[in-house]
């Protein structure tokens, strides 16, 4: 085989317009089998059959729910579908689902809004337009009906895929009417359910995802095959913003199944070959001269200093100020303060970054794992150097994402190995040392917390100044934007989804921006993560000092905060709190509200020789509106092991400018063995919709680390608990 | 070429004989259940049965797979209905699921062994890695596919 010529090159100029079948839309029929769904066949004229954008109806009576959100684990597909399917008025066990792609979207005008799948926000920000799609459906199916009867819509009724016409009993199908609806022009208006009538919304309803997740039948983008497809293993500069100097890969050329050593922008060095195997393995025997400049002298104590400067810096951008802070605190007698870290933190989720991407100079393709379908297709457009009408993306099911795959430079890389091999499908899938090496990471913070307290020992005023990295910034630096992030202050915030709930009356939070070269991005509950472990912490030892137990201590800050007690009461009372409890064991809170949900929780540990056991955590949880009760405990039980890991046991480290942490040896993740068990009480008030994926991380080490507090005593401010002793 | 056992039928394969089996499996036999997740055997996504035991096949050369029985994830069982896949849909274990393949393997392989775990064989057996926190669901699903697969006995 001659290794300059790829031996199957793909036709991708007979775009097809198909929905969600990856066979379809370039040709590569030929044994293909990805299970991008439970529908697999659509058929040519898929939209020509829908009754809206949202929803196809077939014969036999199924429905196919179109979902433009990722899924990645959080369960935002089944909770959407179920949004369709309650004003749809379908038999729910007929319904499956399907990816529209970011393509069609662009073509059509974007009938399923944003794709954008992040920031809790996928059920809270689109339930109104989905609900509405689903209601428009089942008028159209409706219309369809009346006008085969020659009856009046109003007297027709829908319920599990059946319509009825109430005068006369008749009744018929969503199947047999399909057709017809489809060819109906759509009302202009449609009237919503009134939540108490929901049926399928708010029921736990099991996952629509997971029967292919056990046989291990589903294909992440990691298990992507297509015809011709060659292999690729990358390194990329360890140092951030470093380059490329020189390359040796004679050694690397005649090693076995490898085509081509590439490199990639500049700071890269790519190998491609007919397994991913011999691709790393060559990639190893590469020699690559790094110019890594000033940033290969930056290290942890480096940073930790600059940071700790901030602290005290005058430069700081104020985001919540009410009464006179300052002041106040400037006439105290005596001041509480206390110092708090959260290090740099890698998404690290479980399948490592990849993309597979076909290019020629009419057109690319891409099959990725992603949390922006559209981010990603206009970050393939620029990087293959086509406008976006001549590309398109193909979303697959995400194996974990966290927040790292709202980025796309692993695409961007994966494309331009692909423009370097015109015609010839290439899989770019990173190595987890690469994933660790090349993050983009939950940005490095301190934080310096200072109060006063009144005569009954509560905070007449307090303090809380950030220093520390801004994600913002790094987003909007290449865009000339001043340093102001007002995203550093979730959970601290006036008002809105991320509004600090305490009734403090001299309050300030406020940022001193202190950015380094290990680039920032978000990651599972962002900034709420150290907010929530510094301020929650914080009061407890407010409540210490003034010798008040931290539950009752919180409550008098909450007079004016009826949602946020209410889910702190309910954990502890979950808990039993104030029960006895033998000595070195306690029990500690938590609260907040973030991405428009309440959360709290209560932690039981014992600390026994020094080592922390956390035997239980009791979580409260108000989203407004509960969609999936079952996912939402999911969610909130996932989130404890999320962010009890990166307080814990995980951190990044940097040393001459490098991540030092390259693999789950050195970056350890909870086990089931340390994994405490959980009760969630889904406790939805109404009247708001607030998102369920990320509120609880923030909650879950300062609950556990206030009850090893309550256990003995030790106070834990810096973050991961694994580097101080507990006793 | 190697001639391998796997999951009750003989294949052979073309391939360098130090290459770890999960790449034969992935990339030479398009059986893409058993998943890459950290290439050291610390995460436990790999993990399938060799001879019935549970094993972690990133590090292991596939020449030392050779004469032994290879079991994965595509065959656990015929229908998707080993006990212990039983429990995982009843309780909806999977969030991402991507580590579920590697989770199963290794549950699987425990329950063989130990029939009824406690929470102390399972802390003991079950060390792979789950990002999106499935834990609770897992030891809860290893004891529901404890009792069906008594059930299924009795």
């Amino acid at each position: 085989m001659n290794p300059n010529q790829p031996e199957q090159t793909v036709d991708v100029s007979r775009r097809r317009f198909l929905v969600g079948s990856i066979a379809g839309v370039t040709g590569l029929t030929v044994g293909l089998s990805l299970p991008l769904g439970a529908s697999q066949e659509p058929g040519v004229d898929a939209f020509e059959d829908e009754i809206n954008a949202w929803v196809i109806v077939n014969e036999d009576d199924s429905v196919i729910v179109r979902v433009a959100r990722s899924e990645m684990g959080q369960g935002t597909l089944t909770g959407l579908v179920q949004m369709v399917a309650e004003e749809l008025a379908c038999d729910w066990d007929k319904v499956t689902w399907e990816f529209p792609t970011p393509g069609q979207s662009l073509a059509r005008d974007r009938p399923w809004g944003s794709f954008s799948t992040g920031g809790s926000r996928g059920i809270r920000d689109s339930h109104q337009y989905v609900r509405e799609g689903g209601a428009i459906a089942r008028e159209l199916l409706l219309a369809a009906a009346a006008q085969t009867w020659s009856v009046a819509i109003k007297d027709c009724v829908a319920k599990d895929s059946v319509i009825t016409h109430l005068p006369t009993g008749n009744s018929t199908t969503f199947g047999a009417v399909a057709t017809l609806a489809a060819t109906l022009k759509a009302p202009s208006d449609v009237t919503l359910k009134d939540p108490a009538d929901w049926t399928v919304i708010g029921q736990s309803v099991p996952r629509l995802d997971t029967a292919e997740k056990v046989t291990g039948a589903l294909r992440y983008g990691a298990d992507l095959t297509l015809p011709g497809m060659l292999h690729a293993a990358i390194h990329a500069c360890p140092v951030h913003g470093g380059k490329r100097r020189g390359v040796d890969a004679s050694a690397a050329k005649s090693m076995p199944g490898v085509r081509h050593v590439l490199s990639v922008a500049d700071d890269a060095v790519a190998v491609v070959a007919d397994s991913w195997w011999q691709a790393k393995q060559a990639l190893a025997k590469v020699n690559i001269e790094w110019d890594t400049g000033t940033n290969g002298q930056v290290n942890s104590r480096t940073i930790a200093a600059m940071l700790r400067e901030g602290l005290e810096a005058t430069d700081a951008f104020v985001g919540n100020s009410r009464g006179q802070t300052l002041e106040t605190l400037a006439d105290a007698k005596e001041l509480v303060t206390a110092e708090y870290s959260y290090p740099f933190q890698n998404h690290a989720p479980m399948e490592p970054m990849n993309a597979t991407v076909v290019w020629t100079d009419q057109s690319c393709e891409a099959w990725v794992p992603t949390q922006n379908g559209e981010a990603a297709l206009e970050a393939l457009a620029d990087a293959a150097g086509l406008f976006r009408d001549k590309c398109e993306v193909h979303k697959l099911m995400l194996g974990g994402g966290f927040g790292r795959r709202a980025n796309h430079d692993f695409l961007i890389q994966a494309t331009q190995i692909a423009k370097q091999l015109p015609g010839v499908p290439v899989k770019l899938l990173w190595s987890r040392e690469e994933d660790q090496l090349r993050g983009v990471y939950h940005p490095i913070t301190q934080s310096r917390m200072t109060a006063k307290l009144n005569d009954d020992g509560l905070p007449e005023a307090m303090h809380i100044r950030i220093s520390g990295q801004s994600i913002l910034h790094a987003l909007r630096a290449p865009l000339g934007e001043p340093q102001i992030d007002q995203a550093v202050f979730q959970a601290l915030a006036p008002e809105g989804e991320h509004a600090f709930v305490y009734g403090i009356d001299h309050f300030l939070a406020d940022h001193a921006m202190r950015n380094t070269h290990l680039r920032p991005w978000f990651l599972r509950g962002v900034n709420i993560n150290q907010n929530v472990f510094y301020l929650e912490s914080f009061l407890d030892e407010l409540a210490a000092k003034a010798v008040t137990d931290p539950l009752e201590y919180r409550r008098k800050l909450l007079t004016q905060a009826p949602k946020a007690l209410a889910v702190l009461e309910r954990a502890a009372a979950n808990a039993g709190w104030g029960r006895p409890l033998a000595p070195g064991s306690g029990l500690g809170l938590a609260l907040c509200k973030a991405f428009g949900s309440y959360v709290a929780a209560c932690a039981e540990v014992s600390v026994i020789d020094g080592e922390l056991h956390m035997k239980k955590i009791w979580a409260a949880t108000d989203p407004g509106y509960a969609v999936n009760p079952q996912q939402i405990e999911a969610q909130v039980s996932g989130s404890f092991m999320y962010g009890l890991s990166a307080a814990l046991y995980s951190e990044l480290t940097v040393e001459n400018g490098r991540v030092e942490q390259e693999n789950f040896n050195s970056y350890p993740s909870m086990k089931i063995a340390q994994m405490p068990d959980v009760e969630t009480d889904v406790m939805p008030s109404g009247g708001f919709w607030g998102g369920v994926g990320e509120p609880t991380i923030a909650v879950a080490a300062p609950a556990v680390l206030n009850a090893v507090y309550a256990a003995t005593g030790v106070r834990i401010r810096h973050l991961p608990v694994k580097n101080q002793p507990l006793a | 070429m190697l001639e391998l056992l796997v999951n009750g039928e003989k294949v052979s394969v073309d391939v360098d004989p130090s290459t770890p089996l999960l790449w034969v499996l992935r990339d030479h036999l398009d059986m893409t259940g058993t998943k890459y997740g950290c290439g050291i055997a610390q995460c436990g996504a790999c993990t399938i049965h060799l001879d019935g035991v549970a094993t972690r096949c990133c590090v292991l050369p596939v020449s030392a797979a050779q004469g032994k029985a290879i079991t994965t994830i595509e065959g656990l069982s015929a229908d998707g209905d080993h006990p212990v896949q039983q429990a995982w849909i009843e309780l909806d274990t999977p969030q991402c699921g991507y580590c579920q393949p590697g989770m199963i393997m290794a549950a699987a392989a425990l329950l063989n062994e130990t029939p009824q775990p406690t929470d102390d064989d399972i802390n003991q057996r079950i060390t792979n890695l789950c990002r999106c926190g499935t834990f609770v669901r897992v030891r809860a699903g290893i004891h529901r596919a404890a009792e069906l697969a008594s059930e299924v006995k009795a």
